[in-house]
Parts: structure tokens; sequence; C-alpha cells
């Protein structure tokens, strides 16, 4: 028998633990950067498309997935997944579910640890009298170990450790006791600083605390539409993978927090609201703050030169220096409100992904709630401290790459074949319909059954064998490069073999030739974190035999 | 901001912002089912106990 009991305090306080787990640093960093990469104002038709047909049908499958799991006492997806799919594969499928959750949370703590220090940066008033070469190499000297930038040895790596334990103690506080508590607190308190930084993104004037331009000429680079760019398939293809990232969907996290929901209370409105306020805090709040307040200091040409990094240099290297620019007090406070919200925005999604490995164990393995979020903490210990120390050898971005983002999209695309074609859509619709407080469209019947899964395909595709530079004009005329960030060629290392054959340094030959040591090195571990849960799942099948559970 | 720029972010920002307050009133005001659901807090609410 499970030794599972645990419950949701409130179906607010379940509603704000789903939308914190759905937000999370990409709605202020990754959105923000690919809608001005990828047309401006235009961006955001495919993207609410996109949202439509395929966000919330996923939001609705996850949510019913587990709560029909739940009804047979798994909170975990391998028997989530085995209660729905006759065939005895099914629950290794379900591996996915909690396997991409510790492996991201390995490096997504480690991100989330910066903003923790940061925010205590921005207390002791580090940045002031910095230039912004000054905060930039900041943050290369903080993620270089060795360095301390604040006397303690090993800066980064305490902040690691602080942040895990942190989140180890939550989860072994339970869900309605300590992810529910932390939701009620961090939500509300992370659309408050949003809202300030935001009411900061519109207001600033040229010539005031040293910006060059208003607010205004951000706010247009980001929302000009460029209607052309509607016709391009890497346009709808970023908005597709925008919405899948945000959302949490394909992780897991969703079915294991859904199902401690009983079969006749809602999970129609309940997707529906935490969907939305997800998309209020990444459209509202994300897009008025890193863009608008980078283009009124640094102007339009730097930040186009500082998005192709990506918003996490936007946000480190950059948004301190800024802030010191409104004084030492308001500087303090914008940088605690921003790397706060980031904060909150990362322990409402890091404290979900540990929910599905503790629900696995309590499962099957009869574990209390306390040693089995301990020894999460543990293996995410084990495996993150590479991502730590060797973050300069790609070993972050490794993880990123196969369980923050390919994983993702499988499991997805696997899913709602399930969730439509196996279990079936007739039973699938009764399961979302189930104790629902909406009416829900009958057209998604026909949407999850036919234009979801299409379209998970055809992002798993476009992913697979991405053309150069995106041009799939050219690819689709018999012309087809793969890029360097298609999943095959990423397979090949490609691009890292490419840098070693052109390198004539010798300096820079052994730096790649380690990079490349270290990132086959991580395959290695994740592959061997997927086949050790995969043999848990088989002991658990086998321990169900014994019982006669099966 | 331009016109286009300015209709385009003020629709897009209208319409989450209303869509989020508006599932998120129906949340608060679904009538309440009865006891036992999936809440705990609400366990010893009298309207929620069900009837013999």
């Amino acid at each position: 028998m499970s030794a599972n009991k645990e419950s949701w305090g409130s179906r607010v306080g379940l509603i704000l633990a789903m939308a914190g787990n759905a937000v999370g640093l990409g709605n202020f960093l990754r959105f923000p950067v690919q809608a001005v990469q990828n047309g401006g104002g235009a961006f955001i038709i495919p993207y609410l498309v996109c949202f439509l047909v395929m966000g919330i049908p996923l939001l609705w499958i996850e949510w019913s997935m587990g709560r029909f799991g739940g009804r047979f006492g798994n909170h975990s997806t391998p028997y989530i997944v085995d209660t729905m799919g006759k065939h005895r594969l099914w629950k290794y499928i379900g591996v996915f579910g909690i396997w991409t959750n510790i492996a991201v949370a390995a490096y997504y703590c480690y991100l989330e640890s910066w903003t923790l220090s940061y925010v205590f940066h921005s207390i002791l008033g580090t940045f002031n009298g910095l230039d912004q070469e000054g905060v930039a190499s900041f943050f290369d000297t903080y993620v270089s170990i060795g360095d301390s930038t604040l006397g303690i040895p090993y800066e980064a790596v305490v902040f690691y450790l602080l942040c895990l334990l942190l989140n180890t103690w939550i989860l072994s506080k339970g869900l309605s006791g300590g992810v529910e508590r932390v939701a009620k607190i961090g939500m509300p308190l992370l659309i408050v600083f949003g809202m300030f930084l935001a009411y900061k993104g519109f207001t600033i004037k040229a010539g005031e605390a040293g910006a060059s331009f208003d607010s205004a000429v951000g706010l247009n680079f980001l929302w000009t539409p460029d209607y052309t760019q509607l016709w391009s398939p890497t346009v709808w293809l970023a908005a597709a993978g925008q919405i899948f990232f945000t959302l949490s969907v394909g992780m897991g996290t969703i079915h294991c927090y859904a199902s401690y929901v009983r079969s006749k209370d809602d999970i129609a409105l309940n997707a529906m609201s935490a969907g939305w306020m997800n998309e209020f805090v990444e459209v509202v709040l994300g897009a008025s703050i890193l863009i608008p307040i980078s283009i009124g200091y640094l102007g339009i040409d730097r930040v186009t030169e500082l998005v192709q990094q990506g918003g996490l240099g936007l946000a480190f290297k950059t948004l301190p220096f800024l802030f010191t620019q409104w004084g030492e007090v308001l500087g303090a406070i914008a940088g605690v409100m921003w790397f706060g919200l980031l904060f909150f925005a990362g322990i409402t999604s890091s404290l979900a992904m540990g929910t599905p490995w503790i629900g696995f164990l309590q499962d099957e393995f009869n574990w209390r709630r306390k040693p089995a979020a301990w020894s999460f903490g543990l293996i995410v210990l084990i495996l993150g401290m590479p991502t730590v120390l060797f973050f300069h050898y790609g070993v972050f971005d490794e993880y990123d790459y196969w369980a923050g983002t390919v994983s993702l999209v499988v499991f997805a695309l696997v899913e709602t074949i399930l969730f439509a074609w196996v279990f079936g859509m007739d039973r699938g619709w009764r399961e979302i319909n189930s104790g629902a407080d909406i009416k829900v469209p009958d057209i998604y019947k026909y949407i999850i059954k036919f234009v979801t899964p299409v379209l998970l395909l055809w992002v798993f595709i476009g992913s697979l064998v991405t053309p150069k530079g995106g041009d799939w004009g050219k690819a689709l005329s018999g012309d087809w490069v793969l890029d360097d960030s298609s999943i095959i060629n990423k397979i090949k290392n490609s691009s890292l073999k490419r840098q070693l054959a052109e390198a004539t340094d010798p300096a820079v030959i052994e730096q790649l030739q380690e990079t490349l040591f270290f990132v086959n090195a991580s395959r290695i571990l994740l592959i061997s974190v997927f086949l050790g849960i995969a043999a848990l799942v088989y002991m658990a099948y086998k321990k169900r035999v014994r019982e006669g559970r099966i | 901001m331009n016109t286009s720029a300015l209709v385009v972010m003020l629709g897009t920002m209208l319409l989450v912002t209303g869509l989020m307050i508006y599932f998120f009133t129906r949340v608060l005001n679904a009538p309440p089912k009865p006891e036992p659901d999936s809440y705990l807090d609400n366990d010893d609410d009298p309207d929620r106990q069900a009837t013999p």
C-alpha cells in the first residue's frame, strides 16, 4: 500500500503552485529575446495560436492523465502512463517524467542559486561603482569556482548548496505544508516585483538617470510587427517552442500535481486559470522589463548584439549595471526585486521538479516524504555538481539541451498520442470534462486528436533536422544542410569538431578537446541516470507482481 | 510609440490580462463541491459537508 497520503490545501493554492511550476526564468529571459528575434509584435500571433492549439490541449491532457493515474494511487508518470496504455513498455516511456525533472533540477538549481546570490550582492551594493564591463566580468568571476566575490571560498558552490538545501527542506514539508505555501507567498510577490519593474520599464526618459532613450524606443523595437515574418516556418517553430517550454509541459510535473486531485473535482478550469496566469507573467510582465530597460540605456544596436547570446547575459551581466544608474537605494531595491522575482520564478519550478521522484518512492517503495525528499536532494547534488564545477566546459548547456529541451518534446509527443489514440479520445474527453466547472469547447476534441500531435511532430522533426540558418525554403528546394543546432548535428558534435579542425592555437585546441570530453561525459551520465530510473521502475513492477497489485 | 506597435502591445496585454482575471474569477466563484474533495483547508466548512 502506498505511503502517499498527500493533499493540496486549497484550490487557489493548487492553481498558484501549478502556475508557479510553469512560470520560470524563461518567462522573463527567453520570451522577450524570442520575440525580438522572430518578428517583434508579429511573433505574438503564432505564439497565441500555438498556445490555443498546442499549449491548452497539452495542459488538459496532462491534468487529465495525472488525475486519472492518481485515482489508482499513482503519482508519477511511469505508472500514470501505465494505467492508460496496456503495453508493458509504456511505464518505461514514463521514466521521462522523472528523469527530466532530476536532470533539469540539477542545473536549474545552479541558475536559481545565481539569483539568490545576486539578491545578496544587490543588498550589499557590490555593483555600485562598477562599469558595464565590471558587472559582466563579475559574473564570469562568479562562475569561475576558484575565485570569490564575497570573501566566501567556493562562493558559487556554497550558494548552490544553500539553494538545494532550501529546495529539499521545503519539499520535505510536503505538498500543502511546503510546495503550496511557497507558491502562495512566491507568486504574489513575483507579480508585485514584476509590476514595479514593468512600471520602471515603461517610464524611462532619455536624459534622466543616465538613460539614452525613452521607453518607447525599446517597446517599439519589441512590439512593432513585421508581418512578413509570419510566413517563416522558423518563426512558427520558435513560437511553438516557446509555448512548450513556458508551460512546463512534457516534464511530468503537471501530472504529478494533478494526481492529488479527485475525479469529481475540476481540472478544466484549473488548467485554464494556471495557464493564463503564466501567460500574464510572460507576455505582460516579461515583455515589459528586460528589453525596454536595456534599450533605454544601451540602445537598439548594442541590445541586438547582446540578445544573440540569450537572455541570461542581459539579466546577469547588464541589468545590475543599469539598476545602479537609478541611484544606490533605488538600484538596490530594483536589484533585489529583479533577482528576487527570478528566484521565486525559479524555486516554484524547481520544487515541482522534486515531486515526481518523491511520489514515485512513496507509491512504489513506501518511503516516507522526508527521506524521499532528501534522496532527491542528494541525487540532484551528485548530478548537479558537474554543472557547477565544469560550467565553462558546456556541461550546463548539455543538460539543458537534452533534458530541458529534447526530452520535453519527445515525452509530450508520445503522451499526446497515448491520450488521444491509445487511451482513446472518447475516454479522454470524458476525463477532461469530469467535474469541470467550465464547458470545454467541443472543437478541442478534434484539436487534441489531430492538430496537437501533428504540431508536436512538426516541432520534433523541425528540431531533429533544422536546416542551416533556419532557411526552410532552401532546404525544401533540395539543398538541405543541417544546422549545428539540429538534434542530429548535436549528437555528432558537429560544431565542436569543426571548431577543433579550424583551431590553430594549442591552448584553444586543448580547451575544445576538454569541452568535447565533458560534453560526452555529461551524456553518459544522463543516460546512466535514465537507465537507473528505468531499473527502479522494473523493480517496482516486480514488487507489484509479488504483492498481487498487477 | 508607433501606432502599430501600440495597437499590438495594448491588444495583447489587455486580452491576456482580461482572460487571466476572467478564469481566476471563475475559480473563486465556482460553487463549492461536497466533501470529501481534494483540498484540506475546507474539510470543516459547513457548506461543503455532504448531506446524509
